[in-house]
C-alpha cells in the first residue's frame, strides 16, 4: 500500500437548469461521506471521479496521478483509474456466479490480490455460502455484499460507494452496515460514500462533505460537524445529534459498561465489546435535557457538567444548543420557552442530562 | 417412415444449406446489429433500410439480382471464378448464399433487440473493473445477448428451410445440388402423378419444423437458466 493516499477534486458541470461546482481533497483513509439530498450533485461527483462522466471543467487527481484535467484535455478512461465503484443497484453480472463476479475485476487488475486476500474478503463479507450462486438467486443485501467484494478485489486505490444501502429495507440495511464498519476499520482504503441518510453517515463516516444544490455547504470531521449548529440548520427537520468516539473503559458489576471519551464517561447497558475497543456512540439532541443545578435524584445514568458554547434558534419554537463537555461537543434541542426561563446563554454552566446513548450494533459473531 | 434416396437427399441438402446460411451470416448479423443498436450515425437509416430490404423484396428479385452479380459471366462472378475458383451458380453454396441474404434481417432484428435490452450500467461496472471494449463485448454483451442471438438464428434457420424463390432463380433446381425440400415438392407437383410424393415431402417438412421448434424451446430455456432468468 502506498504511504500517502489522496484524492483531489475540482469540477464544474452543467445540466439543464442545474450545475455542480465543487472542490475538495481527501487525504486520509477511512470513509468520507458525500452527504446531501437527492439532486445535490453527489452522483455527478463520484461519477466524474470514476470517469463515467466527463465534467465540463475541472481537475481530478487520485494518489498524485492526474486522471482528468480539462485544461490539458486529459481524460483517463474508467478502466485505468483504479477506482472501485459500488453501485446502488449493485450491477452484478447476471450470467456469472458470485465467484466469477468477485474475480472479474481481480482477473483484470494490474497487481491482482493474492488468494489469501480473496479468502479474506470472502470471510470479511460473509460470502462463502454464496460463491456458487447466480446473482438472481441472491437477496438484496447479499447482492450489495457481493458488489462490495467485487470492487474490493479489483485492487482499487479508492472505493466509491453510491448509496449502496438506499435500495434496501431496514432489515437488509442493518445486515450490511456492520460489514461496512468492519471494512472501514480493517482496510486503509480511502472510501467516498454517497448518502442522503444521516443515520448511515453518522454510523460509518469519519469525514463528511455536505452538498446542497451542487455546492459544498459544509465539510469536516463527522464528530465535529454533527455537533455544529450551522449543520443542524442545513438538516432542517431531520433528527440531529452528536457522534462521539469512545473507548470501552470497563464492564461494571451493575450490568452497565463505562465508555470513556475526551469529556468524561458514559454509562450504557452492557455491550459485548472488549475493554479498550473503540465504540462510536450517538446522542440525539432531543435526548439531552439541561439543568442549572446538578440533579440529585434522576433516573438517567449520565449527567455531565458542561458549558454552553453556542445557541441557535431552530424554527419558531426550538433552540439548538452546543455544549462543551471537556474537548467534546454535545448538542441539545430544547424549546425557546425553556431557553428563556433558564436564561441560558453562551458561557452558562449547566448539567447535561443524557436520556439515551445509542451504541451501534455489531455483527454478532466476529 | 422410411425415406427414398431422393427424399433424404432433399432433406439433408435443406439442412446443410440452412445451417451454412445461418452460420455464415451470424457473425455479420452480430456486427450489423451492434452497429445499429444504441447508436446514432448519419447513414443509419440507409444501413437499416438495406438490412431490411430482403424482408420486403420478392425473393425472386433477390435471386435475380444475385444472378446478375454472381453469374459466371457477370463481373463479380467471373472474378470469383477465375481468381478464387469460387462458383455460386448451380451450386448448393449459392443456395446457402441466397438463403443467408433472405434471412439476414431476421437475425439482425432479434440480435439488435437483445443488445438494446442489456442494461448499459453493467458495461459501466465492467469498465470500472478494468474491462476494455472488446473484453466487455466478448464477456458481457455476447453472453447476455445469447437468447436473442439464438432466437434470431432459429428464426432464420426455419425461414431458410422454406426458401424457394431466391434459390430456384439463382441456382436453379438440380437434384442433389440445389433441390432443397421446397424445390423437391415443386418438382413433384410438376411431374404427372407426383401428388403422393409431394405429400410425403410436405410431411417431412412438417416433422422437421416440429423438431426444430421443440429443440429451439429447450435451447432457449437452458440459455435463460444460465443467465439466471
Amino acid at each position: 500500500m502506498t504511504a500517502t493516499m489522496s484524492v483531489d477534486v475540482y469540477l464544474s458541470h452543467d445540466f439543464a437548469g442545474f450545475s455542480v461546482d465543487a472542490a475538495f481533497s481527501i487525504d486520509s483513509p477511512g470513509i468520507t461521506a458525500l452527504f446531501g439530498p437527492s439532486g445535490a450533485g453527489k452522483s455527478t461527483i463520484i461519477n466524474a471521479i470514476a470517469g463515467l462522466l466527463r465534467p465540463r471543467e475541472g481537475r481530478i487527481v487520485i494518489n498524485g496521478r492526474e486522471v482528468f484535467d480539462s485544461a490539458k484535455n486529459l481524460f483517463v478512461s474508467p478502466r485505468a483509474r483504479h477506482a472501485g465503484y459500488v453501485f446502488q443497484d449493485s450491477r452484478l453480472f447476471p450470467h456469472m456466479s458470485v465467484e466469477n463476479n468477485l474475480r472479474f475485476g481481480w482477473r483484470r487488475a494490474e497487481q491482482p490480490a493474492s488468494e489469501t486476500d480473496i479468502a479474506h474478503v470472502v470471510e470479511l463479507l460473509g460470502l462463502a455460502p454464496l460463491l456458487a450462486r447466480l446473482p438472481a438467486r441472491l437477496s438484496g443485501g447479499e447482492r450489495g455484499r457481493v458488489a462490495l467484494g467485487r470492487a474490493l478485489l479489483s485492487s482499487p486505490e479508492l472505493l466509491l460507494l453510491d448509496e449502496p444501502l438506499a435500495a434496501l429495507d431496514a432489515a437488509r440495511k442493518s445486515e450490511i452496515l456492520p460489514y461496512l464498519e468492519r471494512l472501514r476499520d480493517e482496510t486503509r482504503l480511502p472510501m467516498l460514500y454517497v448518502s442522503h441518510s444521516l443515520e448511515e453517515v453518522s454510523r460509518l463516516a469519519d469525514n463528511m462533505i455536505v452538498l446542497q444544490s451542487g455546492r459544498i455547504a459544509a465539510q469536516g470531521s463527522v464528530f465535529e460537524l454533527m455537533s455544529d449548529l450551522k449543520f443542524a440548520l442545513l438538516l432542517g427537520s431531520q433528527p440531529f445529534g452528536s457522534v462521539i468516539d469512545t473507548r470501552v473503559k470497563e464492564h461494571l458489576p451493575n450490568g452497565l459498561t463505562a465508555l470513556e471519551f475526551a469529556g468524561g464517561i458514559f454509562l450504557v447497558v452492557k455491550i459485548a465489546r472488549s475493554a479498550r475497543s473503540r465504540v462510536r456512540v450517538h446522542i440525539r439532541a432531543e435526548d439531552v435535557m439541561l439543568a442549572l443545578e446538578e440533579p440529585k435524584a434522576v433516573s438517567a445514568n449520565n449527567v455531565l457538567p458542561a458549558r454552553i458554547a453556542a445557541v441557535e434558534a431552530q424554527g419558531a419554537a426550538h433552540a439548538n444548543i452546543q455544549l462543551a463537555c471537556g474537548e467534546v461537543r454535545l448538542v441539545a434541542r430544547i424549546t425557546q420557552a425553556s431557553l428563556a426561563r433558564l436564561d441560558l446563554k453562551p458561557g452558562s454552566d449547566v448539567f447535561a442530562i443524557v436520556k439515551s446513548v445509542t451504541v451501534d450494533p455489531q455483527i454478532s459473531a466476529v | 417412415m422410411l425415406l427414398t434416396p431422393a427424399e433424404s437427399q432433399a432433406l439433408f441438402l435443406s439442412l446443410r444449406v440452412s445451417l451454412v446460411a445461418v452460420g455464415a451470416a451470424l457473425p455479420f448479423a452480430v456486427v450489423t446489429a451492434a452497429l445499429l443498436a444504441n447508436r446514432r450515425f448519419p447513414a443509419k437509416p440507409v444501413v437499416d433500410g438495406l438490412v431490411h430490404l430482403p424482408l420486403v423484396l420478392p425473393p425472386v428479385v433477390i435471386g435475380y439480382l444475385l444472378l446478375l452479380m454472381l453469374g459466371t459471366r457477370a463481373p463479380v462472378g467471373a472474378w470469383l471464378l477465375h481468381t478464387l475458383g469460387i462458383r455460386f451458380v448451380f451450386s448448393w453454396t449459392g443456395a446457402a448464399l441466397a438463403s443467408a441474404i433472405i434471412t439476414f434481417p431476421f437475425q439482425v432484428r432479434a440480435i439488435r433487440l437483445a443488445l438494446e435490452s442489456i442494461d448499459a450500467g453493467l458495461g459501466e461496472a465492467a469498465e470500472t473493473l478494468g474491462a476494455g471494449w472488446f473484453d466487455r463485448f466478448v464477456n458481457l454483451t455476447l453472453p447476455l445477448a445469447l437468447p436473442g442471438i439464438l432466437a434470431g438464428a432459429i428464426t432464420a434457420f426455419a425461414a431458410s428451410l422454406g426458401e424457394f424463390g431466391a434459390i430456384i432463380t439463382f441456382v436453379s433446381n438440380i437434384p442433389g445440388e440445389t433441390r432443397t425440400l421446397p424445390l423437391a415438392i415443386y418438382s413433384a407437383l410438376q411431374a404427372p402423378g407426383g401428388e403422393d410424393e409431394a405429400l410425403r415431402l410436405s410431411l417431412i417438412s412438417i416433422v422437421l419444423a416440429l423438431i426444430g421448434v421443440t429443440l429451439a424451446e429447450i435451447a432457449d430455456r437452458r440459455v435463460r437458466a444460465s443467465l439466471g432468468r
